[in-house]
């Protein structure tokens, strides 16, 4: 690849490069995805760029609940219907959105960005826990329900967050077991979600 | 096509449903291979692929990688998974061997090593004592026994003293060997003895040593140190465990154990 790379002109490789280092896009994809936007027309191109730098500068986390809003806070943090005494704990933006299809769960939420993986080196620390913590400490929150995945990560993430938040007198649950180990809660389907919501246990 | 028995060292996220499995196999050591679709709920194979898993794997021969086509679960080890405790010890043992160990090199001494591991792991009240047996055991399958009768350096018998570990000098440096530019730490005569028994003694006469936290730190820090010096780097999980610890609000980043002093005359009685 690197003598291809050496024959292009310097904004190919470029945007080679850029598209490379994101989340599954290899080497040849990069490429391709490249070479693609050369033949598009130049406002497709540029939309696309735009579109990109809308994403960066009109979207900020909720101060609150750390979800990608445009608006801080976000509008579940700021729609007073919602029942503040619970918070949903979730890995990721998209986790929300599984969630709230369920139409089953009217508390808060609180995303972590990301998920303990003690073999990748990504601890406690690199996640949104001590946003977490401050909220319960806050003392509104009488439950917190781990929503992380039914994997090694999203079980080693909430008896983690467990062993922090029942100390604050806070009590903590694990979505139920209905959702199969190793999948992740974004492709649950609603009706099984929504049973493992309604049926959390302790952890 | 073919099967064997396995355990699930590590899974990582490929595409948008797969995972790349990392197994060590009784036959053939460590392989790498795709379980497809896993991550979408109704996946036949999703609850069988978690690490840590020890089962009977299906696996056909791919381009690039082998694909799981069917797997029957042995061992779920599901008191690894519910224990904070537990789970971050699994967790470091399971990246040692992926770490230690090159792709299809196979020994079936490591497999059963693996397997006991993991069950004293999920089984007993101490879960650091299986992490330090398998240590020592580790290094010494793959050629890295550290020197605990001589000095490493003059090769006089090592008198019961306190001594100096080197993890670069490979064991044990008398005092009047010690010099200040070598990175060493000060190993108890009760430490060495207790290195010696988990090289040459069996799990059941380690076990039955009763060790103080002071000691098993001792024990914990020169086997750690060691074992980055033969990688050449870091054992990410050991940080885990370091966290899990904290949440227990011990200072020292080591559980006390509930018996008293007693390393080196049970050290010695051991084998009785
Ligand atoms: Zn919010
Ligand atoms: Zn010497």
């Amino acid at each position: 690849m690197n003598e291809q790379l050496g024959a292009a002109p310097a904004p190919v490789t470029r945007l080679i490069e850029e598209f490379h280092r994101l989340p599954g896009i290899g080497p040849k994809s990069a490429q391709r995805l490249t070479y693609h936007l050369l033949r598009v027309p130049h406002g497709d191109a540029v939309a696309l760029a735009q579109a990109i730098i809308e994403l960066k500068e009109r979207t900020v986390l909720c101060s609150v609940c750390q979800n990608v809003t445009e608006d801080d806070p976000c509008a579940i943090c700021r729609d007073d219907r919602r029942d503040r005494a619970v918070i949903c704990v979730v890995e990721e933006p998209l986790d929300i959105l599984a969630v709230e299809r369920t139409r089953g769960f009217h508390g808060l939420y609180h995303v972590l960005h990301g998920v303990i993986s003690p073999m990748e080196g990504i601890g406690p620390e690199d996640l949104k826990v001590n946003e977490l913590l401050a909220r319960v400490r806050g003392g509104a929150v009488q439950e917190v329900i781990m929503a992380t995945n039914p994997n090694l990560e999203g079980e080693a993430t909430a008896m983690y967050a467990s062993r922090l938040l029942t100390p604050l007198g806070v009590r903590v649950t694990r979505l139920a077991r209905g959702l199969p180990m190793g999948s992740d809660l974004e492709y649950a389907d609603d009706v099984t979600l929504s049973r493992a919501i309604e049926n959390r246990q302790d952890v | 096509m073919y099967k064997t028995p396995a355990i699930v060292l590590r899974s990582r996220k490929i595409g948008d449903t797969d995972k790349v499995l990392t197994l060590y196999a009784a036959n053939l050591g460590k392989i790498e291979a795709v379980a497809k679709g896993v991550r979408k709920a109704k996946s036949r194979l999703a609850g069988h692929v978690e690490p840590m898993t020890h089962a009977t794997f299906m696996l056909a021969k791919g381009k690039s990688l082998d694909v799981v086509t069917q797997v029957e679960t042995i061992e779920p080890f599901a008191a690894l998974r519910d224990d904070l405790d537990r789970l971050s010890r699994a967790v470091y043992v399971c990246e040692l061997l992926d770490r230690f160990v090159e792709p299809h090199a196979d020994n079936f001494g490591l497999y059963r090593l693996l397997l006991a591991t993991l069950r004293r792991i999920a089984e007993r009240e101490d879960v650091d004592t299986p992490v330090r047996f398998f240590e020592m055991a580790l290094l010494d399958a793959l050629g890295y026994r550290p020197e605990l009768e001589e000095c490493v350096a003059c090769r006089t018998k090592l008198a019961p003293v306190l001594n100096y570990w080197t993890a670069a000098g490979g064991g044990v440096v008398c005092p009047a060997c010690r010099r200040d530019e070598m990175a060493v730490r000060p190993i108890s005569a009760n430490a060495v003895k207790l290195l010696r028994l988990h090289l040459h003694g069996r799990f059941s006469d380690v076990s039955r040593v009763r060790v103080d936290a002071e000691l098993a730190l001792e024990l914990e820090r020169a086997l750690g140190e060691y074992v980055r010096w033969v990688l050449e780097r870091d054992v990410r999980s050991a940080a885990f465990i370091d966290a899990v610890r904290r949440r227990r609000g011990v200072a020292h980043g080591i559980e006390p154990r509930d018996v008293g002093y007693t390393g080196a005359a049970t050290a010695a009685n051991a084998e009785d």
